[in-house]
């Protein structure tokens, strides 16, 4: 059967990504955040998984607002990056596993999710910069993904306790897959930041470490938060937490915290990485 | 009927429905920048470009004035002003002082000034 091996959460921000283009790691303004994905790269080159399922949301790459899904799932077997319009370099294809990503489709139906089905999408730098952060220099080539996406840009958005529930029904679907496969779980985004508006730059360290704690220890507290209430706690983006939300549900029962970084701010955004462990 | 309506926070306009479908041929012509060519109409010929997209003359006077925040009251969503942005050459930073009414350097001291866990930078 497949292995849930572990679950990492990471940011998504461009800048990180230009910045491993430019190969800026080291300096001083990076130095700290890049700090942590050593010790999780020797981590992934131990355990070897071979799928890495990535909550993920898409800023407008793949999909505009005429079609915008509240929670998608790819079932494709690449997946391509484009131009996103202001200048993040486009990496080559991600390879899909098209086997796994229609039985957790089949499963999800037969439990009463019903997400959008897409078999032929774009992923953008939600995506591509954990792939790239995780598996550099293109290595991410040997790692089957599937992207799966949850709406955070336009109101409604799933209640943070949807995302939790989407994010057990998902490891459940994984756990009962009848193939000998190990399964990392990448929950990405986050932590508070507000990208729009006047009250642009907001960031709330305080709530973010909250955040990482009951990620650990009681995700159902998050949900406690409407999304408006995340959005006045940790600003308008600080919905993103649905990934992590989604990430840890997949998880059955309690988890190790085995590594820990935050790092604030990284362009206008709160820097969460975690490295969680299924105690069996 | 249920009450849908978000709280109110200041300084934030909750892209919601209502904002989405004000907001739609926008954030279409936004949407559009992720290709070059698109980008380089625009440059060509704003006008031109805005009035291809349907956008309303209050939009188009915002587009002009080159007002963000106005841009996000008539609908805008920032997932596509970031396109928007990025033909200018404004990154978040940059963009982010201007609808929070600072500087380039104001808004990411107004940043630091939240941070935590940077010890060599």
């Amino acid at each position: 059967m497949a292995k849930i091996i572990g679950g990492i959460t990471t940011a998504h921000i461009p800048a990180i990504g230009v910045a491993m283009d430019k190969g800026l790691e080291n300096e001083p303004y990076y130095r700290d955040l890049f700090a942590i994905y050593p010790p999780i790269r020797e981590w992934l080159e131990e355990e070897k998984p071979d799928i890495a399922v990535l909550f993920y949301n898409d800023h407008g790459l793949e999909m505009f607002l005429d079609k915008k899904p509240t929670f998608a799932i790819g079932c494709a077997p690449e997946y391509e990056n484009a131009d996103e319009g202001w200048g993040i370099k486009p990496i080559p294809p991600v390879t899909g596993e098209t086997e796994l990503s229609w039985h957790i489709v089949n499963h999800l139906i037969e439990n009463d999710f019903d997400p959008t089905v897409c078999q032929d999408i774009k992923v953008d730098h939600g995506a591509t910069v954990p792939l790239t952060l995780l598996w550099p220099n293109f290595t991410y080539k040997g790692i089957k993904v599937i992207p799966i996406s949850i709406n955070c840009e336009r109101h409604p958005m799933p209640k943070p306790s949807r995302s939790l529930a989407f994010g057990k029904a998902i490891g459940d679907a994984i756990r009962c897959w009848d193939k000998d496969s190990k399964v990392v779980l990448l929950g990405t985004g986050g932590l508070s930041h507000q990208l729009d508006g006047p009250r642009a730059g907001i960031l709330n360290a305080e709530f973010d470490n909250w955040c990482m704690d009951k990620i650990v220890s009681d995700p159902e507290a998050i949900c406690q938060y409407s999304n408006v209430e995340l959005v006045e706690k940790g600003g308008a983006q600080m919905v993103e937490i649905a990934m992590w939300l989604a990430m840890r549900g997949c998880i059955e029962g309690e988890v190790e915290e085995r590594m820990r970084n935050y790092v604030s701010p990284i362009s206008n955004t709160a820097v969460g990485v975690q490295l969680l462990i299924p105690k069996d | 009927m249920t009450n849908y309506k978000m709280k109110d926070i200041e300084g934030t306009v909750h892209f919601d429905g209502e904002m989405a479908t004000k907001g739609f041929y926008f954030n279409k012509m936004c949407y559009s920048f992720n290709h070059e060519e698109n980008r380089q109409a625009f440059r060509d010929d704003p006008e031109a470009y805005m009035t291809k997209y349907k956008l309303s003359e209050e939009q188009k006077q915002a587009v002009r004035d080159q007002d963000i925040n106005r841009m996000l009251e008539l609908g805008g969503s920032i997932y596509y002003l970031a396109k928007f942005a990025g033909i200018f050459g404004w990154n978040m930073q940059v963009i982010g002082g201007m609808m929070s009414g600072r500087t380039t350097e104001e808004f990411q001291a107004y940043l630091d000034s939240q941070g935590r866990g940077k010890n060599n930078g």
